[in-house]
């Protein structure tokens, strides 16, 4: 190829290019088909088109006044939307609603194409849901938007393929019984529901379970393989969740099988087509340390030392068990500053942040674990609650920053901080003791700053001395260890059947 | 008829002291005496003629989680400064038995201002910080007993913010974030 060919077959390559990345530009901005909403009525099922634009997600007005009896007005550059004697309105380029006079957030501005006016998704649970007078109950996992008091348990399934066995588990939230049916080259698996909220996993053709999909709004089938040879199954129910596990076998073993199981793929890399967990690092803080002891028991004990050595058997159970990345915020008897515990857990993108403390009353009678969840007065919302920033973005338009003072990330988490110092509860039941309100809010400096779940374990009193010998000993570590465990794995299964992944 | 004059003297003499008693003795005593009209009796037994009102101040409850209210009549203080420094010290002063303060001993009032924003700013000595026996309950009781006292007495006080020694800290015993001023908070409250 000659110089000035090479030139004309470049400008050409060129050419081509730009009339590519022009055609994406347009098509994105015109927007996409996206996914549709289902809405879940006892009267039935209809679907809400949705929308895609710059990656974010919208809904037609026209579509949701038509689907639930709304009046629509556009008057002096406002969009009101009236239900009943309740108001939204809606200011065109404001991420901004005013829902019966109280202002939300949305995550994009109203925005116009094709002649109607779209509204980003979170309009349904953020705006429409307060002023509705049927309960809104939107489950992003499965895009059902559950209208009145329908029963539709959460399901979060997971499939673990074994040598010559796999195990199919599957945690109903609430609880929700079911029967298994066996049939030619399936099972089917039955819910007592009107619908089930669940995203399934993709599964490897080749395995004993060979698909798991939906046959219809309240049954599953798992395709099983040429191999399957029988299946056992246990189903039991604790606190709010239903656990059904199903285990499959293959063929009795004539064949010699691999002396070592397969190798688990590492934590950062994922079976391609499989959901990512929704936990992969999680960040234990032991507090205090250096010349900070804490609180100290009679006995001599200090919260220092008590919080390392808990920290380093968390750390342990959690990486070997769990298989995901687990840090300290210090792994010696050194002063950590409180930013810097949290700047830790941030900068490594943990997925959970657990301090741990021991606690301390004047009243040497006081006993029993404690929970904290950060707490945020009204000036420190405000704070938080900045307009979106407009930004130039690469290409030309426009795009909406959230900001959020770095001082306050937890506001956005605390309600996945509830939900996890909730789980933990439970799992305390029997095995931590704990204490008289056992679940509490306060403004700890610690968590205030986590952009992740985050809670304060206080593990109970070093000022009691019979809970001071009960904290020392290694039992009572293992058994604390052990409920923390359980519910960071329960928690995992609330954020997949949410829909939340990384 | 002297004895007539003489007599009306007498009275007259015993009507012009009764009087002069009342204008100069007794009706500022009058004047003086508490609201309630009763006089106070100190310890010692002796009658007090200092003005007071009736505050309700907080100390650890028996079971150690959680902060209960006792009334404690505090000295009157002219405008709302004067009297948050006195209910303030009222507060931090060491309690009587069965009381148990959730202010470390030694912690004194250093300063004490309020804006027009109704945010106290309330400056303690370092006893606060360096004598507090830590645990993040014991540092909950110890800042809204502060918060508490001033907000629930003071309905011109609506947060307040702690320094310890003139200076601005993060914490009091490693938990609690005190860089922004506290609002009033009836949670720890048994």
């Amino acid at each position: 190829m000659n110089d000035r060919s090479f030139s004309a077959f470049s400008q050409i390559v060129s050419a081509a290019a730009v009339l590519g990345i022009a055609v994406i530009i347009v098509v994105r901005l015109a927007g996409q088909g996206g996914v549709p909403v289902i809405l879940l009525a006892r009267e039935g099922r209809r679907t809400l088109p949705v929308t895609s634009i710059n990656n974010q997600e919208f809904v037609a007005l026209d579509d949701l006044a038509a689907a639930f009896q709304l009046a629509v007005r556009e008057e002096s550059g406002a969009i009101t939307v009236a239900y009943r004697a309740s108001t939204i309105v809606l200011t065109p380029d404001q991420a901004l609603a005013s829902v019966s006079g109280r202002l939300i957030s949305l995550p994009a501005p109203p925005t116009r194409a094709g002649g109607r006016w779209l509204v980003p998704l979170d309009f349904l649970s953020r705006a429409l849901a307060p002023i509705y007078d049927t309960r809104l109950d939107f489950r992003r996992a499965s895009r059902l938007l559950v209208i009145g008091d329908l029963r539709v348990p959460s399901l979060a399934v997971r499939y673990e393929a074994l040598i010559n066995a796999a195990r199919v588990t599957i945690a109903a939230t609430p609880p929700a019984a079911s029967s298994i049916t066996q049939d030619e080259g399936r099972l089917t698996i039955k819910f007592d529901a009107d619908a089930l909220d669940v995203a399934l996993p993709a599964v490897q053709p080749q395995g004993l379970v060979q698909a798991i999909r939906s046959v219809d709004a309240v049954t599953l089938a798992l395709d099983v393989g040429p191999r399957y040879s029988g299946f056992r199954s246990s189903s039991q129910t604790t606190g709010n969740t239903t656990r059904l596990v199903i285990d499959f076998a293959g063929p009795a073993t004539d064949t010699a099988a691999p002396a070592l199981p397969p190798p688990l793929p590492p934590a950062d890399l994922p079976l391609f087509g499989q959901p990512v967990s929704a936990i992969r690092t999680i960040a234990i803080d032991p507090g205090h340390g250096g010349e900070d002891q804490g609180t100290a028991g009679a006995g001599g004990l200090t919260e220092k030392e008590l919080t390392l050595a808990v920290a380093r058997r968390l750390k342990a159970v959690i990486e070997g068990r769990l298989g995901v990345r687990v840090l300290l915020t210090r792994d010696e008897d050194r002063r950590v500053p409180l930013d810097e515990r949290t700047a830790v857990a941030n900068n490594n993108k943990a997925d959970l942040f657990i301090s741990l403390h021991a606690n301390a009353s004047m009243r040497p009678a006081a006993s029993g674990a404690s929970i904290y969840v950060a707490a945020f007065d009204e000036s420190a919302r405000a704070s938080a609650r900045r307009a979106p920033e407009r930004v130039t973005v690469f290409g030309g338009g426009l795009r909406d920053i959230e900001l959020v003072l770095w001082d306050l990330a937890q506001i956005r988490h605390v309600d996945h901080s509830i939900e996890f110092a909730r789980i933990l509860e439970q799992e305390f039941g029997d095995r931590v003791p704990l204490g008289p309100g056992p679940l509490e809010r306060a403004p700890f400096r610690v968590l205030e700053s986590a952009n992740m779940p985050a809670v304060m374990v206080e593990m109970g009193y070093l000022t009691n001395a019979a809970q001071e010998k009960q904290l020392a000993d290694a039992n009572f570590q293992n058994a604390f260890v052990q409920a923390v465990y359980d519910a960071v794995l329960k928690f995992r299964d609330y954020l997949m059947a949410q829909g939340v992944e990384r | 008829m002297r004895l007539h004059r003489a007599a009306a003297t007498v009275a007259l003499t015993a009507a012009a002291a009764g009087l002069a008693w009342l204008l100069f003795a007794g009706l500022p005593r009058w004047y003086s005496a508490p609201a309630g009209g009763d006089a106070l009796v100190s310890p010692g037994g002796q009658v007090s003629s200092v003005r007071k009102i009736n505050a309700r101040l907080f100390y650890v409850s028996d079971d150690g989680t959680k902060l209960t209210s006792v009334e404690h009549d505090v000295p009157y203080g002219e405008g709302t400064v004067e009297q948050a420094k006195a209910i303030l010290s009222a507060q931090i002063a060491p309690a009587a038995e069965p009381l148990l303060s959730a202010i470390p001993p030694g912690t004194t009032l250093r300063a004490l201002f309020v804006t027009a924003a109704g945010e106290a700013y309330v400056d303690l000595s370092r006893e606060l910080t360096a004598a507090h026996p830590g645990g993040s309950l014991n540092e909950l009781l110890t800042i809204y007993t502060l918060v508490d006292a001033l907000t629930v007495n003071l309905p011109a006080i609506s947060s307040v913010q702690l320094l310890v020694d003139g200076k601005e800290v993060d914490t009091v015993a490693g938990h609690v974030d005190v860089r922004r001023p506290l609002l009033k908070n009836l949670d720890w409250i048994q």
